[in-house]
């Protein structure tokens, strides 16, 4: 009692019936549990196809295009997951499927019980041992990425950088290039023989966030009081999207995330031009007037003027970026006026308040910001 | 045994009004009518769920979509999260369990009976108080009502400071109070199934539905006490000015997150083991064959219960924790595939050489067996941690979650609710209704889940009301929302289903499926005190032994 009987052509054939020959009757089962068999295939499949598709400059944050060596090392670790899932799955789906219509109950059965079979320990330790062997592999091949990526070195050549998250927005400072800027990254291109990764260190000023650039690197978390860090070297010049990817609030869905990788002296040029003081232009008084007067500078700062205010985004070059509101807008007059008057019609939920300002003033309010190039 | 039955005074009185069988309904300890009432307050919970979800996926259906506002959509997921988890997952599977555990060990009730009606309102109570909240959320000025902090509410988001208002103290309560009920039910569980089994009944004779209980039990008292604790922290934080999370004065995040994970993880094998035990009671009836390798699925479901423990942190891999954690979480994660697969294994291996039939039971344990496998292998991938920097907070892992409680426990608790169907009332269910419900469901989800995966390998993070165009992801989550409407099309054939064969449906009899244990050998449904006679059993499938005297399964076990 309590022992398992051993399995094979003579185990406890009880009960036996005769072997029964294919019936038509049955087809709809058969063809039911095919199709459905076949359905699920043509899913995975076409996922698959589709995955491998974008050629030519596209902006799709996608895991399986890696630019950098991160991102590439996980990406070589899951082609070899995939394959080794793969194989498991066409394995144990044909072994399902099999068995599904093989021994199914047919037609003309004659309803007498099939052969009572309670187990096999050989059959037992197989399935045992096996997974064991393929998980020890994966397990190896896993431990070896996870101490390359995360355990690299600091070249000499490092660029170094803080990011930190705050409610729907990026913080960058350069603290050895005397740089501060928001939402939109730069930095320099990695040329493998003379490498200059980019290590960053990861803080927040609120909530959790999540640092996540599909083609550049895995997302790491921005904790308070658990200070994180990533390191990328982008291979190739050009935008990477990606986005906050940790809940973090009401706006966690627009607190998007540009990388600039630009060439070695398009980088040094850009951080050149952000090292100046704002551009004081006569023209533009009334708004700077404005600017210091109001609530603004509250929360940002303009450096060489009054504006000191460090909840919201440095503005000081604000016109050298692309969008504004964290990637929510694209950085023209119009928008910018939008975000100035009504922020809630942009980014429902930003901590951004509307300022609420007449006509005149919000032109003159925007003609200022236009010369913080 | 048999169906003899002992006429009862309460029984044969007649007729009573509408409010006496209710008042009976609200003050019953019977186990089954507790767990009739778990089902249909999951049941309840589950449609507004669904209609959550509908609501995330028709914002989602088109980039910059303003169907919802981002604090509505907020609430959706949180309040979808929790209830599918708290009071949806965890309700059926307690009732299924609450109702079969005493029928199935030859019981004639709990081991506590009050001690269950309790547990079962104190879960009810504790959903109510969650969806209290839309109305009495609102604390101030401008705080939103129901709780926004997602259903593992990071802190700090929960802080006083990111949450105003009463919505998180509702979310937190709600999981404190219903985590008492769990916890009770556990003890229950537990103390049932080992000292109330019936006479020759050993250990390794109980069905294994009872084994798979008695590890979950036991997982939800070690799972569910550190949730619990955790809330009562959440708790003193924000209103006895404690720091235990609050990171503005010092306090811990990522403490937050091993206590919720501690719990969270073993909280997904609480939910599927009750799973793995219905498959392995409807496989053998439908293949007409013992289970396969018993011993071997107990030692499994035992290791998995253990290695369940020492998961938690793959959850975190993205949180910064050393590359030696990374890598422990790493080995763990993968070692629990191996006793997973064994079982796998073994409802293969109790279907070979079977004569299958496809009635609606066996197709919903047939899908799980696919959909589990996939599930189980996009886990694998998410074990692998560097992988996992990529897919964790993204569609990828929301479409692995769904796969395992929707495609693996979902729809083995669709199997169990047409298996035990006649049984709790009497009556069968409609077939044709059931396949048109197996099929509709399947496709929808296919075309849910599947597709699910494709936005999170292309950098859709989870938790976005709205996105933008020209990342590649329109067509997936369009996909995705259509799939979603087939899936509500299926529930609703359910539901009806089940309406209506409770009133119009075939006179079942005490043994529909011609199955093997204790609860088929009494009336459908069973009188109050389930057993005329406490049954006496020789081997695990008693019933068996009942209808083939010449070649009982005592000789062979």
């Amino acid at each position: 009692m309590g022992e398992v009987a051993e399995c094979g052509p003579d185990a406890n054939p009880r009960a036996g019936s005769k072997q029964m020959k294919r019936s038509e009757q049955t087809r709809g089962v058969w063809g039911r549990v095919f199709a459905g068999a076949a359905l699920f295939v043509c899913v995975l499949f076409a996922a698959k196809i589709c995955l491998a598709d974008p050629a030519g400059p596209s902006q799709i944050p996608n895991i399986f295009k890696p630019d950098s060596t991160p991102a590439d090392s996980i990406f070589r670790l899951s082609k070899l997951v995939l394959s080794i899932t793969g194989v498991v799955f066409l394995v144990v789906f044909s072994l399902i499927a099999y068995a599904t219509v093989k021994f199914r109950r047919r037609g003309n059965d004659d309803g007498s019980e099939p052969p009572q079979v309670y187990g096999s320990n050989q059959v037992e330790l197989a399935w045992t041992v096996i997974p064991g062997l393929i998980v020890l592999v994966l397990f190896l091949a896993t431990a070896r990425v996870i101490l390359s990526v995360q355990d690299a070195p600091k070249p000499t050549g490092a660029i170094e950088v803080v990011a930190i998250g705050h409610q729907y927005w990026w913080e960058f400072r350069y603290p050895g290039l005397g740089v501060v800027t928001a939402n939109e990254l730069h930095v320099p291109v990695s040329d493998p023989q003379h490498p200059t990764p980019t290590f960053i260190k990861l803080l927040s000023a609120d909530t959790d966030h999540s640092f996540w650039v599909p083609r550049l690197a895995g997302k790491t978390d921005l904790i308070p009081n658990h200070p994180n860090s990533t390191w990328i070297d982008p291979h190739e010049t050009g935008l990477f999207l990606g986005q906050c990817a940790q809940y973090c609030g009401v706006q966690h869905a627009k607190m998007l995330l540009r990388v600039y990788v630009d060439s070695r002296p398009d980088f040094d040029a850009w951080v050149q031009q952000e090292k100046q003081p704002a551009v004081a232009a006569d023209a533009a008084t009334e708004g700077r007037h404005i600017f210091e007067s109001t609530a603004c500078i509250n929360c940002h700062a303009v450096s060489g003027t009054v504006a000191d205010g460090h909840f919201g985004p440095d503005l000081t070059h604000m016109m050298s970026r692309d969008t504004i509101a964290s990637g929510a807008a694209l950085n023209t007059r119009e928008n910018l006026r939008t975000w100035i008057q009504n922020p809630d019609s942009i980014k429902p939920g930003s901590l951004m308040p509307a300022m609420k300002l007449n006509n005149h003033d919000l032109d003159a309010l925007a003609a200022y910001l236009e010369t913080l190039r | 045994m048999a169906s003899e039955t002992i006429a009862l005074n309460e029984i044969a009185a007649g007729y009573r009004t509408i409010g006496e069988r209710l008042h009976g309904w609200v003050t019953t300890v019977d186990h089954k009518r507790l767990g009739i009432m778990y089902i249909i307050y999951a049941l309840m919970m589950l449609v507004i769920g669904g209609i959550e979800a509908t609501i995330m996926r028709i914002q989602l259906m088109v980039p910059h979509n303003n169907f919802v506002s981002p604090e509505v959509f907020n609430r959706m997921f949180t309040m979808h999260g929790t209830t599918m988890i708290f009071f949806v997952a965890m309700p059926l599977v307690f009732g299924f369990g609450t109702y079969l555990i005493p029928l199935m060990v030859g019981a004639r009730d709990m081991a506590f009976p009050r001690l269950n009606a309790l547990s079962f309102w104190f879960t009810a109570f504790g959903g109510l108080l969650l969806y209290f909240s839309f109305i009495g959320g609102t604390g101030l000025y401008g705080a939103g009502n129901a709780p926004d902090v997602g259903w593992f509410a990071y802190a700090p988001l929960t802080a006083k400071v990111f949450s105003q208002g009463h919505s998180t103290d509702f979310w937190s309560l709600a999981l404190l109070v219903s985590g008492f009920g769990s916890i009770g039910t556990a003890v229950n569980f537990i103390t049932t199934i080992i000292s109330m089994r019936c006479p020759g009944m050993t250990l390794g004779k109980m069905p294994l539905l009872a084994w798979l209980n008695l590890v979950m039990a036991g997982l939800v008292i070690l799972a569910v006490s550190p949730l619990t604790a955790a809330q009562i922290m959440l708790s003193i934080d924000r209103y006895l000015g404690g720091h235990f999370f609050d990171t503005q004065a010092g306090g811990s995040a990522v403490l937050w997150m091993h206590f919720f994970w501690i719990f969270g993880h073993p909280e997904v094998y609480v939910l599927v083991i009750p799973c793995f035990a219905f498959a392995s009671e409807i496989i053998p009836v439908f293949s007409r064959k013992p289970i396969f390798g018993y011993p071997v699925m107990v030692a499994a479901t035992v290791a998995i219960g253990f290695i369940s423990m020492s998961v938690w942190a793959h959850h975190m891999f993205a949180v910064g924790m050393t590359s030696y954690g990374n890598t422990f979480f790493t080995v763990t994660t993968m070692i629990i595939s191996v006793p997973t697969g064994i079982k796998i294994f073994n409802w293969i291996g109790t279907m070979w050489g079977g004569k299958i039939q496809f009635k609606a039971p066996m197709l919903f344990c047939i899908a799980f067996l696919f959909q589990f496998l996939i599930a189980g292998l996009t886990g694998i991938m998410l074990s692998a941690s560097p992988f996992n920097w990529q897919l964790t907070g993204s569609y990828f892992v929301v479409a692995h979650f769904h796969y395992v409680i929707v495609g693996a426990i979902l729809v083995t608790i669709f199997g169990a609710f047409y298996y035990w169907f006649p049984k709790m009332t009497g009556r069968m269910y409609n077939e044709t209704l059931a396949q048109w419900h197996f099929w509709l469901f399947v496709i929808g989800f296919h075309l849910t889940f599947d597709f699910m995966h494709v936005p999170g390998m292309l950098g859709m993070p989870r938790r976005i009301y709205t996105y933008e165009p020209g990342r590649g992801w329109e067509i997936w989550n369009l996909i995705v929302s259509v799939g979603a409407v087939v899936q509500g099309i299926a529930i609703l054939i359910f539901v009806f289903n089940l309406l209506w064969s409770m009133f119009k449906g075939e006179p079942a009899g005490n043994d529909p499926w011609d199955a093997w244990t204790l609860e088929w050998s009494t009336s459908s449904p069973p009188p109050d005190y389930n057993f005329a006679t406490i049954p006496v059993v020789q081997s695990r499938r008693p019933l068996w032994d009942l209808k083939h005297p010449e070649d009982p399964d005592w000789k062979y076990e």
